[in-house]
């Protein structure tokens, strides 16, 4: 182990390349952008815009005309639908999921449907695909990406292997896919929910926004719409805070500022935790202000019951239905709305919160399913008739 | 003061816990076999798939190779996770899409690596703090830094670099050769070294290892530092093979308890002295070879969760039932 | 050692009191908060405030059992969701139900708490490793009891321990029955570790296993035991923290850690033979504030990380520090 002396002076010299790294990481930091006028603007009309497709449908709805032909992907049935998912470690994912594996069952073609879950890691989800692509004998992979870049040089090697991929959800950066499936988007959702507090709140009011957890590009890109808004608006964002989807965290959170002064609005980036911050009104006895949600049973009907005002943007769990039907028309060669499939992303307002309320549901099942339609409904999703 | 004379070698003779990790990965593989055979999937027997399963899972490879030395010398490191995040985070951003620059964040990376397992160490061993808590602490520190700075993917390693992670020779991942020759020489340096029969010594019995001579707090410290570096090197490979790094993406792996956990299947013993590098690998591939089992038979991902806990406890009740040391 | 640690409580009583840092650092980090926000010092303020810990103080309360009779328990945060889940499950929203429902989950808590000991007692498993897999797989047989989102609400009956505050109270205005539960549970924990027969022996086995069964102590038992007292203070925990914040899949994750940290700002030695009840709630009363008031001054969450990673190294090295300047 070499002498004391060389030892002191190569720890000595690791320290200093150590700092000297650190300072280098921080003068490169660059944040991806995730405040993109263009793309904000572009979101907002397609909230309102109308879409094609069969008008009782949703899932089967798509914005604009462009369209991607599959004919050299047709092949005879039975098919074997590989699905790569990177995870079910959120209730909207476990609902969706549901969708998909329902869908799955409504077409006979599919002979095989190999689903392999990477328990919310990139580095399982490619080496997933690997497996997929050595053994699986897929006719079609679905890829429901963990992050973006991460994911787009597996999925990029399985288009080279000459396989259709349909990717929905979250997105990859290579347009070799055969189409990506998704809801107008995150802003879209941001935009919703601020215009709906702006709405409601006098200019100079205070909003607190709670968001889930740093980093992941769609809840980015709510917050970021969101805050240009309210900075527009006139209204003062008391604080952006982290609570990690935990409910415990979220009560804390909102009873510290309660404390600290009165709050106007509550903006939330996700639904999983909006009664938490509901209840954290309640419980300290003060009315509830206009709080936002997602469109979970258990949000939608504390609103109606507190009767305050609630708005519940979606980001629609049938996108994991559409992902099975653009495979299936990939594989009969359809022409398949590509290579962006968009699909309407309507908030559930005052107006129809009623037809969205099911008791028999899930407190966290997510009312903008796409599901009713289906035998299945509502046992498969975990409610009863 | 590197003259102490070497400790005797342990005796020879016939140990269970020496061949119980080929017996679990055998065990691994024959039921690996049987159920794609019973399933009919027989296409999940090609070479190519046989190299898909190996690559698996290269970033805990390489972290349970430096975890196997903290372990034998009987002490523990729960930050490696926040280590790979740190030094993917790292490579990313340095590197920046520079393949210039592809050397200088390497090197920042493994300085990092050594300055925190120098860190670990010295906690260790100076302030006398329980190695559980001491790297539990350093990992929270890390991670805080880390995200003081970044929340999100930053940087982006330039397509030279991603060489490491996808490129390959015939079918042969790089990066499996690389885990494989790194664990060839942890081997080396715990089977020949005067260092590694040190680490042996120090993980058995830490006084008696200190009253032969032996620079004890060196051989932790020296261990932390290998565990540490290891650790940064698993983070650039997963920088490579993600194409950037982020600053929660060796929390998301669960490398910390995962790593623990292979080294200890692989028959390292978490009192430390016994066991070696060889079972750690064993460990890896049968923990490959588990996710591949539950892939191939379709295994609900929940299932698959409660399955793995009782797999982990089990096999490290093959070794331990009938050691009549006390557990802590 | 039994009767030693005995005599030392009895001069602790009788001679100079030898106070615990952590209560002097509960008492300044109150004191901080109250000057940044007087409107702590109302009773919404510190009420809100030990609601807001009793769930962790239990916890840490309890956890301290395993610690002291010199191992781990990681599985208390998966008991606390699968307390959750699992009564979501069964009330089916029907408020009678909670009536056998918490019976039926302490019950539960029970039966993991001996699988805990006795995998670590006979089958020799390190308590890290076994209740790391106990860990893995209730958190996979909640999520396979649920399907992965919880499918029912708690029953008011069910969060009135957790969320109801009794009002119109002269002195304090509102007491939390969260408070209360504390009061009791703090209590009957206190009184099992330091003023029972049962506590002695935990000590005795921690400090030294093969000791203590010369000395007649039934050392299986006594570590079972502990491993059962901890499971029952993580469903109690689970009970209170269902009761705050409602149902949801992972809302016990991180406490494990969380109860460790506790302890051992409380001075509770890891790998056994020391520890206290009332100074291990401090710490879990210490973590909390700390939170606290990091959120007053505006500090984000990374640099909540840094601090908590520093004050876990700082209270071990302080411990290991007083105990070698004391000679011990």
């Amino acid at each position: 182990m070499g002498n004391l002396t060389r030892e002191d002076d190569v720890t000595k010299i690791i320290m200093a390349a150590a700092i000297f790294g650190m300072l280098t990481g921080a003068a490169f930091a660059q944040a991806p952008n995730f405040d993109d006028p263009a793309e904000f603007a572009k979101q907002r009309e397609q909230l309102t815009a109308s879409f094609n497709g069969p008008a009782d449908k949703m899932y089967m709805q798509y914005a604009g005309e462009a369209m991607v032909g599959t004919a050299q992907y047709k092949t005879d049935a039975p098919w074997t639908v590989c699905f790569s998912n990177a995870g079910v470690n959120n209730p909207w994912r476990v609902v969706g999921f549901t969708n998909m594996t329902e869908e799955v069952k409504l077409h006979p073609e599919i002979g095989t449907f190999t689903h392999v879950d990477a328990e919310g890691s990139d580095d399982k989800q490619i080496a997933d695909i690997d497996d997929l692509l050595a053994g699986g004998n897929c006719s079609v992979l679905i890829v429901s990406p963990n992050s973006t870049a991460a994911l787009t040089p597996a999925v990029e090697k399985a288009c080279a292997a000459g396989l259709p991929v349909i990717v929905f959800d979250r997105g990859v950066t290579t347009d070799c896919p055969v189409t990506f499936v998704h809801p107008v988007g995150g802003y879209g959702f941001g935009i919703q929910a601020a215009e709906h507090i702006i709405a409601n709140v006098p200019a100079g009011g205070k909003v607190l926004m709670l968001r889930i957890l740093p980093g992941v590009d769609v809840l980015e890109t709510r917050a970021s719409g969101a805050r240009n808004m309210f900075k527009e608006a006139g209204l003062t964002v008391l604080g952006e805070e982290f609570t990690d989807g935990d409910n415990a965290k979220t009560k804390s959170i909102v009873e510290d500022y309660l404390q600290r002064g009165a709050i106007d609005a509550v903006w939330m980036d996700a639904g999983a935790t909006a009664v938490a911050a509901v209840e954290a009104f309640e419980d300290q006895g003060v009315d509830v202000p206009v709080v936002t949600g997602e469109d979970q049973q258990d949000y939608l009907q504390k609103w109606r019951a507190l009767g305050f005002k609630g708005i519940a943007p979606t980001y629609p769990s049938y996108q994991w239905r559409t992902a099975i039907i653009a495979a299936v028309q990939t594989l009969k060669g359809e022409q398949v709305p590509g290579p962006e499939w968009v699909l309407p992303q309507p908030a559930v307002t005052q107006d129809v919160l009623d037809q969205y309320i099911n008791e028999k549901m899930p407190p966290l099942h997510y009312a903008m399913c796409g599901c009713e339609d289906m035998a299945t409904y509502p046992e498969a999703w975990g409610g009863t008739k | 003061m590197t003259d102490a004379p070497l400790p005797a070698p342990a005796p020879r003779r016939f140990r269970f816990e020496r061949h119980a990790s080929t017996i679990l990965l055998l065990a691994s593989v024959a039921l690996y076999v049987a159920l794609v055979v019973i399933m009919g999937q027989t296409r999940f027997l090609t070479l190519d798939n046989l190299v898909a399963i190996l690559g698996r899972s290269i970033t805990l490879g390489i972290t349970a190779i430096g975890q196997t030395f903290a372990i034998l010398v009987a002490s523990i490191d729960l930050s490696v996770a926040s280590v790979i995040s740190a030094s993917a985070v790292v490579t990313s951003v340095v590197m920046n899409g520079d393949p210039a620059m592809m050397l200088p964040a390497v090197l920042a990376v493994l300085a990092l690596g050594a300055a925190v397992g120098l860190a670990n160490g010295l906690v260790i061993t100076k302030l006398e703090v329980n190695p559980l808590i001491a790297t539990l602490g350093m990992s929270l520190i890390i991670q805080g830094v880390l995200s003081y700075y970044y929340n999100n993917f930053a940087g982006n390693v330039p397509v030279e670099f991603q060489v490491f992670a996808y490129g390959s020779v015939g079918i042969v991942p790089f990066s499996l050769i690389f885990m494989l020759a790194l664990a060839g020489c942890a081997w080396f340096v715990l089977r020949f070294s005067r260092f590694g029969s040190d680490v042996y010594s120090v993980g058995g019995n830490r006084d008696a290892a200190r009253l032969a001579g032996i620079k004890t707090d060196r051989v932790v410290i020296g261990a932390h530092v290998i565990c540490s570096l290891c650790a940064a090197i698993a983070g650039i490979y997963l920088a490579s093979r993600l194409r950037s790094g982020a600053p929660w993406i060796g929390a998301e792996g669960v490398y910390d308890l995962e790593s623990i956990a292979v080294v200890v299947i692989g028959g390292t013993v978490l009192a430390g002295g016994r066991g070696g590098i060889w079972g750690t690998m064993a460990g890896v591939i049968i923990f490959s070879l588990i996710d591949s089992i539950f892939n191939v038979s379709g295994v609900d991902a929940f299932v698959k969760q409660v399955l793995r806990g009782i797999i982990i406890v089990a096999a490290v009740a093959f070794y331990a039932a009938r050691s009549k040391r006390p557990v802590a | 050692m039994s009767a030693q640690s005995l005599s030392q409580t009895e001069t602790t009583k009788r001679g100079l009191p030898r106070i615990n840092p952590v209560y002097v650092l509960v008492a300044a980090l109150i004191l901080a908060i109250i000057i940044m926000n007087p409107a702590f010092g109302e009773p919404t303020g510190y009420m809100n405030f030990l609601k807001r810990v009793t769930a962790l103080a239990i916890l840490s309360g309890g956890a301290l059992y395993v610690i002291v009779s010199g191992g781990f328990d990681l599985s208390v945060g998966s008991i606390m969701t699968l307390t959750v889940i699992g009564s979501s499950m069964l009330a089916s929203n029907d408020p009678n139900s909670t009536y056998w429902v918490i019976p039926l989950m302490l019950g539960i808590g029970v039966a993991v708490g001996l699988i805990n000991g006795l995998v670590v007692s006979y089958l020799k498993v390190p308590s890290l490793i076994a209740t790391l897999g106990m860990m893995i797989t209730l958190n996979g047989v909640a999520f396979m009891w649920s399907g992965g989102a919880p499918r029912g609400y708690l029953p008011d009956t069910f969060r009135f321990f957790g969320r109801y505050n009794i009002t119109d109270v002269p002195v304090i205005t509102l007491l939390p029955v969260a408070v209360i539960c504390l009061v009791v549970f703090g209590t009957m924990l206190w009184w099992g570790m330091h003023r029972t027969n049962f506590g002695r022996m935990l000590h005795a086995v921690g400090d030294n296993q093969q000791a203590a069964r010369l000395a007649g102590v039934p050392v299986e038992r006594v570590r079972i035991s502990a491993f059962v007292v901890s499971a029952l203070s993580a469903v109690l925990a689970g009970v209170i923290l269902g009761g705050r914040a409602g149902v949801s899949v992972d809302i016990g994750s991180g406490f494990e850690l969380q109860a460790i940290t506790a302890a051992v700002i409380g001075g509770a030695q890891l790998l056994g033979g020391r520890g206290s009840v009332p100074a291990a709630i401090a710490g879990a009363l210490a973590l909390e504030a700390i939170f606290t008031l990091l959120n007053l001054l505006g500090l984000a969450q990374p640099v909540r990380l840094v601090v908590q990673g520093l004050i876990l190294i700082g209270a071990v090295a302080l411990a290991t520090y007083q105990r070698k300047r004391s000679g011990r």
